[in-house]
């Protein structure tokens, strides 16, 4: 008999249909890996079940009876937990404290700390987590965290584990790691769902995939031992999708952007440790690294946004220095990491949004300070049918856009002002697989026309896929330079961590 | 076009209207409920107060003469709101500009009119922004938060100008605090006879029409959008947000301050201590009712005068206190900023007509 049974669920929202009639079920002992692109509705589906979001129509059984959760406690005292992609855990709490949170033991009126204590070891030994229960949240890595997270919901007696986007904050050591515990939990007789868009984990992890697009069930009985990665996007997209070729250079130049004696200073510790470099005219140099290795603070040191304790930036042959005005007025574009909110105003039209940060150019504006409302519309037009973004015409607010659109927008916005640098992070976190491939094409657009391209992210894949060359950025530091397919995953991952690689070691010895 | 795909002002517009009408509708219901405990009928009332300040030249006059500081310190208000500063102090602010015109209008002499009046509100309108420019000066170096100083700088303000008005400023004949008259050159002229309403009201409406054009079509007003609605973007998008913010706010200011000049200058025609009831702080409901549009605080006050004329005609026959447009004032904000308190109603509403329509359908199903 199926654990969960979720049949025609439908779910509208004010102009998209979520859901249309999808049916789900879930047996015990099994790991299901629900796949789609962003707004396919697999999150709506999982909120439904778990009593965040009431169905409009659609019944859900459990165990073969029919209930229908009005909010998540009701979902969890059922057995059914979510493990969030945002951890919500309490930093200046030890890892005890945090798991008991919300249903601790009580002894007389006093948290029963001793008990409480003594079942989390348990629950760590049993499926061998190696952590501390006593060390404060704050004090581990993100990996850890999570199995916080998946602690505290195994101490709620979970049958049900649904996973949001487990694996995007971890390095490719942590994501091995945490399938091993998710096997072992479901050969304990836990079942198990990620929602998720990777497909490479889901074809590692996954008994038995289901696919929604455009909030309808495309298949729900996948083998993914079946299927190639190829074969799952494409079910996903509902076209070819062409993302895992290289494309290396053709039109390297001379060095473009110099980075001398870049250090960088945060509340008396050092974030970016005297880095330099150098990117090419038509090379996109990737830096890889676990998050909060410096990336950010050196973003915001090439972009203008902080000003380092040291540092020489040479644009071809002009020193850069000051604010991000004359960092963009230079030609060093910015494609922030956050960028639904650091890129754009959602409030504001496409038109506004799209000569933000060049609004004070003479295209744009004329010199006693006036706007010229009639050329900037003209030219956000023009964008909007070059970039295809999708929307009935530029006087619509960018909140009312899907986020690929949004996307599109900050590309647009950047690329279509012929910039000499860009420095883009994480371009493709949070975005789709068919976003994915259309940002891909468009740096390696701009790059064969010669522009410098520093890309900082955080997903190996990417830099590996789009870089000409790899820098690995640990601790502030730039621990590793690389030419792409030098080193492999496990190698990057090794690196990325503190580790050396055996490669490293022969080269210095 | 799907609903979610309108154009951003259409659908802002829309909202922020519903909003401003839903908020002022519960305000004035729930006046009613006052009226009627205090012992009166709310439909007569309501009738009188109406009545007699649309209904009269002098009441309207009147209306129009209330309303006109508070388009100033609504627009003060507003304005300080797009880069999401609160902006308190417009109270002080007023008691600058009213004391600064006052000096000018009664020390400087034999100068032309226009010439006279123009110097007055020059010398206010940067009275006023100095003093609001010192405090975001404060809150972008130091952090300070501009409510509290604000607010502990109204009180030093008042105080300090009844200081003056009582001490070295009072003319020997007078038995209140107040400076002497302003020259005739320097006093506004009166659109209606024997009113208060003077070109006063002109100035307020082109002071709103100036910074509407200074928000929608320049490189300084789109900046000022972008820092308030996102002021990480505007960082990225190398704005200066510090400048943008400490501008905007002296521009606040300095507003208030031509409220102030305007009081004395077509009102009083000289500084009185204590003369505005609360204009300052009238101003926050008549910026949120105009949903922080410049422009739309015009007929905002517009309405708010209306209330106010109404109220203080009335109350020279009934018991019904002036302070009854306070309380719909103070209604009126907490509406329009916890939108939510209303919306159970709205909810409420929308069940009913579904009911309707389904019970429609049904009764259709079982006709056939």
């Amino acid at each position: 008999m199926d654990l969960i049974r979720m049949e025609k669920i439908t779910k509208t929202y004010p102009g998209t249909v979520a859901l249309n009639r999808v049916d789900f079920h879930l047996e015990k002992q099994e790991i299901v890996s629900l796949l789609g692109e962003n707004g396919a509705g697999k999150s709506t589906l999982m909120k439904i079940l778990y009593g965040m979001t009431a169905p409009d129509s659609g019944d859900i059984y459990y165990r073969g009876e029919k209930v229908s959760f009005k909010k998540p406690m009701d979902a969890i005292k059922n057995g059914i937990c979510m493990v969030h992609q945002h951890f919500m855990l309490v930093q200046a709490f030890t890892v005890t404290e945090n798991i008991i949170a919300g249903s601790e033991p009580v002894n007389s009126g006093f948290v029963d700390i001793k008990k409480a204590r003594k079942e989390v070891n348990e629950l760590i030994e049993k499926f061998h987590f190696n952590i501390d229960p006593d060390i404060r949240v704050e004090e581990l890595s993100v990996g850890e965290q999570q199995r916080v997270e998946i602690l505290k919901v195994l101490y709620r007696k979970a049958g049900i584990i649904i996973l949001d986007e487990p694996t995007a904050v971890l390095t490719p050591q942590e994501v091995n790691d945490l399938f091993v515990i998710l096997k072992q939990l479901r050969d304990d007789g836990k079942s198990i769902i990620i929602i998720t868009h990777k497909l490479k984990e889901t074809k590692v992890l996954a008994d038995r995939v289901v696919i929604l697009r455009d909030g309808k069930l495309i298949s729900d009985n996948t083998k993914p031992s079946e299927v190639t990665t190829k074969q799952l996007s494409e079910m996903m997209v509902g076209r070819e999708i062409n993302l895992q070729t290289r494309r290396p250079t053709s039109s390297k130049g001379d060095v473009s952007l110099r980075v001398s004696n870049l250090t960088v200073i945060v509340d008396g510790r050092p974030r970016v440790k005297d880095v330099s470099f150098n990117v090419h005219s038509g090379e996109i140099l990737g830096v890889a690294g676990v998050e909060g290795n410096g990336q950010t603070q050196l973003i915001e040191a090439l972009t203008g946004l902080c000003k380092p304790e040291s540092m020489e930036l040479m644009l071809k042959d002009k020193q850069i220095s000051g604010t991000s005005d004359n960092f963009l007025k230079a030609g060093i574009a910015h494609i922030p990491e956050d960028r639904l909110s650091m890129g754009l105003v959602k409030e504001m039209s496409i038109q506004d949004n799209i000569i933000l940060g060049y609004h004070r150019e003479s295209d744009f504006c004329l010199n006693n300070g006036l706007l010229k409302k009639k050329e900037i519309h003209e030219y956000a037009e023009n964008l909007k049918d070059k970039f295809g973004i999708k929307a009935p015409n530029t006087e619509v607010a960018v909140s009312s856009l899907s986020g690929g659109n949004q996307q599109k927008i900050i590309i647009a916005r950047a690329f279509s002002r012929n910039p000499e640098a860009i420095i883009i992070a994480h371009p493709t976190r949070g975005v789709d697989v068919g976003a994915m491939e259309y940002i891909h094409q468009q740096l390696i657009e701009l790059r064969d026309n010669g522009a410098a391209i520093l890309l900082i992210s955080a997903d190996l894949d990417e830099v590996r896929t789009l870089s000409d060359r790899l820098l690995v950025l640990f601790e502030g530091e730039i621990v590793s330079e690389s030419m792409p397919g030098e080193l492999n995953e496990i190698e990057m991952g090794l690196l990325m961590t503190g580790g050396r690689t055996m490669i490293e070691v022969g080269d210095k010895s | 076009m799907t609903d979610n795909m309108k154009s951003v002002k259409k659908i802002q517009r829309r909202q922020s209207f519903a909003n401003s009408i839903g908020a002022l509708i519960f305000s004035l219901l729930l006046g009613m409920v006052f009226i009627y405990v205090i012992g009166y009928s709310p439909i007569e009332s309501y009738k009188a107060i109406f009545g007699v300040s649309l209904g009269t030249v002098k009441g309207f006059a009147l209306s129009l003469s209330q309303a006109t500081p508070l388009m100033f310190t609504g627009m003060s208000f507003a304005l300080a709101y797009r880069v999401k500063m609160i902006n308190t102090g417009a109270e002080g602010q007023l008691y600058i500009g009213a004391l600064c015109a006052a000096l000018v209008g009664v020390y400087v002499t034999s100068l032309p009119g226009i010439v006279h009046v123009s110097l007055a509100l020059i010398v206010a309108f940067i009275a006023g922004g100095l003093i609001a420019g010192a405090v975001a000066l404060a809150k972008a170096y130091t952090g300070a938060n501009e409510i509290i100083l604000t607010l502990m700088l109204n009180s030093v303000i008042i105080f300090f100008t009844s200081y003056l008005v009582n001490g070295p400023l009072k003319p020997p004949s007078s038995g209140v605090g107040q400076t002497e008259r302003i020259a005739e050159s320097a006093q506004l002229t009166r659109l209606i006879p024997q009113t208060q309403l003077t070109t006063a009201i002109i100035l307020a409406i082109v002071v709103a029409l100036l910074v509407q054009f200074l928000l929608d079509r320049t490189v300084f007003g789109y900046e000022v959008k972008v820092t308030g609605q996102n002021f990480k973007a505007a960082k990225v998008a190398g704005i200066n947000v510090s400048k943008i913010s400490i501008l905007t706010f002296a521009l606040s200011g300095a507003i208030a301050g031509l409220g102030g000049a305007a009081m004395v200058l077509g009102v009083n025609y000289r500084f009185v201590e204590g003369f505005s009831p609360g204009y300052g702080f009238a101003g926050i409901s008549i910026a949120a009712l105009a949903a922080y549009s410049p422009l739309a605080v015009i007929p905002s006050a517009l309405l708010i005068g209306v209330l106010r004329a109404g109220t203080i005609t009335l109350s020279r026959t009934t018991s019904i206190p002036v302070e009854l447009v306070d309380l719909i004032q103070v209604l009126v904000i907490i509406f329009v900023a916890a939108p939510t308190m209303i919306k159970p109603i709205y909810k409420i509403k929308d069940k009913i007509v579904e009911k309707f329509k389904t019970r429609g359908k049904t009764h259709g199903g079982e006709e056939l």
